[in-house]
């Protein structure tokens, strides 16, 4: 018997010293701060809020795959389902913005604990089908609900004062209202991985069996965790109602909850940055090949095989290996 | 043997699947602070019997009962809470998180809830020095900051056997904790769980008989999912069913 171990050998140096990845990563979100704070200044504000509202829907949505493990195929159903409550709120309700953000982030908070309840007690690809029939029934709700506005959606969407007191009706003005909500999404969802409750996570999707082995009631941390991402793909979605002051069918459609998930998976699933950057780059590309039509779905597919092909962790997985440190 | 020197107990335990029979009619008694060994051909049905005493299966039939309480319908991670803790064949460790982590991810769970995701994980930081000794007790110091997943085999298995310890159970099973590992190591870790074992009850399940012989007060002998034999390691070993069980059908 060696007893050089039971001795109490102090802590080698060896030992991973975890303190400046925090400070890396809390570099790289005061930089994006500073970009997207300067950027209204020099490229146009809707399209920035449409990259910070799916940023956050992504980051929200891989909150759910790269750290529960759970592939969801029916996000659109949170996404698209708060940005209908919130386009009603604001248009016949008068709303103020923050209000009818709020309430379609409860909305989708609801409508994530009925659907997670029932699709967590699946596994894998079975999970993942129920999540799409639930979205696909929320869809066809969508298409037939007289609220909905059916395939014209709700249309001018009126963007009222914020808390009732401030006029940020003009886009620069908006902007800084979408970037605080998203931008604040974000640094909520880093928190949450880096929480106790993250950390369990984390042990959950590396290792179920072993999890409950410790004792950990599994199925209630995916439902907590299906619950919180559905939550805050619901304010990406109700953000995004109001940017666009338009809430329509395209937002409920399976092809957004596919979407999402080509937006996690190009920029890697299992970093913290990967969903804002895959986010970015799709939206990017909707926008400047705009002009080739029908074209755009093939190009994105094209451009997602290569991207899957060449950097199977995504490109922030990649850049991340090579860097050596987790982004 | 009085009802409370019983830890945990087995009665008529059966699991069939799709009409094959893996574990059949099992009665088991494990007595209270004794080292229970497991042992019996590939395919006996032992790790089998884990998956039903620990809740991961649900058995055909029979019942389970722990410190007198009975857990036949009760959920797995509610037996661990109960102080019933497992360990795996296949080494079962969180391959992404540093071996510290492991640990304390066992650890963390005596927080109660860990539902609190706005908090930042600097509150486990309460938890490393335990984990730090839970990882020293195993040999793993120089690795306290290695991801699980980049360690040797048999390293993996000390780690999982840290993880287990680190909840304190009252009753460990422990499924083949030497499998895939260096003498040394073997060495180190039986003697571990002797140390352990002096406020705790074992059940475990392993191939290598010279540390069964060594560390068990009691073995059962499972073949083809029945209890073959029951006893000393003296009176195991040199019952004729057991000997042939093991030598071969028609070689006794
Ligand atoms: N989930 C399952 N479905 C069907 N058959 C199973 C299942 N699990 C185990 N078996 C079968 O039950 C029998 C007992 O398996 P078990 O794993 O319990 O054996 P064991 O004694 O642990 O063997 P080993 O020493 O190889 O680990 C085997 O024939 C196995 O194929
Ligand atoms: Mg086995």
């Amino acid at each position: 018997m060696t007893d050089q171990t039971m001795s109490g050998a102090p802590v080698n140096e060896k030992t991973r010293q975890p303190l400046r990845v925090p400070v890396l990563h809390m570099g790289i979100f005061a930089a994006l701060l500073i970009f997207f704070l300067a950027a209204p200044f020099f490229l146009y504000p809707v399209f920035l809020m449409k990259v910070l509202c799916f940023a956050l829907f992504a980051c929200a949505f891989n909150l759910l795959l790269g750290y529960g493990g759970l592939l969801s195929f029916g996000h659109a159903a949170f996404f698209g389902g708060a940005s209908y409550i919130s386009a009603h709120a604001a248009k016949m309700w008068g709303f103020t913005p923050e209000l009818a953000v709020l309430l379609g982030t409860g909305a989708a908070a609801v409508l994530g604990l009925v659907i997670g309840s029932l699709a967590i007690r699946r596994q894998g690809i079975y999970f993942a089908m129920v999540t799409l029939a639930f979205a696909q029934m929320v869809f066809f709700f969508s298409l037939q609900a007289p609220f909905t506005g059916g395939e014209d959606g709700i249309q001018a969407v009126p963007r009222n004062l914020l808390f009732g007191l401030f006029d940020i009706r003009h886009d620069r003005a908006f902007y800084f209202f979408v970037l605080a909500i998203c931008f604040g999404g974000v640094l909520l969802i880093y928190r949450i991985i880096h929480s106790p409750f993250g950390q369990v996570l984390k042990a959950i999707r590396e290792n179920e069996q072993r999890s409950i082995s410790l004792g950990y009631q599994v199925n209630r941390y995916k439902l907590a965790v299906f619950v919180i991402s559905a939550t805050l793909a619901g304010t990406a979605g109700a953000t995004k109602a109001l940017v666009f002051q338009l809430a329509s069918l395209t937002d409920v459609h399976w092809t957004m909850s596919g979407e999402v998930v080509l937006m996690a998976l190009l920029g890697g699933i299992h970093t913290i940055f990967g969903p804002i950057a895959g986010a970015a780059l799709i939206v990017a590309m909707q926008n400047y090949f705009a002009g080739f039509g029908a074209w755009v779905t093939v190009l994105q597919g094209a451009i997602f095989v290569i991207a899957v092909l060449l950097f199977r962790e995504g490109i922030v997985g990649v850049i991340g290996k090579w860097l050596k440190k987790p982004l | 043997m009085s009802d409370t020197d019983v830890i945990l107990s087995a009665k008529g335990m059966t699991k069939q699947f799709a009409g094959f029979m893996a574990v059949k009619d099992v009665n088991l008694d494990v007595k209270r602070g004794s080292i229970h060994a497991m042992i019996g051909p590939n395919g006996a049905g032992k790790t089998t019997c884990f998956n039903l005493l620990t809740k991961f299966l649900q058995p055909t039939a029979g019942s389970i009962s722990f410190n007198g309480k009975d857990i036949t319908t009760m959920a797995a991670s509610d037996i661990a809470r109960l102080g019933m803790v497992r360990s795996f064949q296949i080494s079962a460790v969180f391959p992404k998180l540093t071996v510290l982590e492991n640990v304390r991810v066992a650890l963390q769970r005596r927080r109660g809830g860990n539902f609190d995701f706005w908090r930042s994980q600097r509150v486990l930081n309460q938890f490393d020095e335990e984990a730090m000794r839970r990882v020293e007790e195993v040999g793993l110091t120089d690795f306290a900051g290695e991801l699980a997943g980049e360690l040797s085999y048999g390293r993996k298995r000390a780690l999982e056997f840290a993880t287990t310890l680190a909840l304190e159970p009252e009753l460990l099973l422990l499924d083949e904790p030497m499998a895939g590992m260096a003498q040394e190591d073997i060495e180190r870790i039986s003697a571990l769980i002797k140390r352990i074992s002096a406020n705790r009850t074992i059940l475990m399940v392993e191939h290598n008989l010279s540390v069964v012989a060594d560390l068990s007060d009691k073995i059962t002998v499972l073949a083809r999912g029945q209890v073959l034999a029951e006893g000393d390691y003296e009176t195991v070993s040199n019952d004729p069913r057991v000997i042939e069980a093991y030598i071969g059908v028609g070689h006794g």
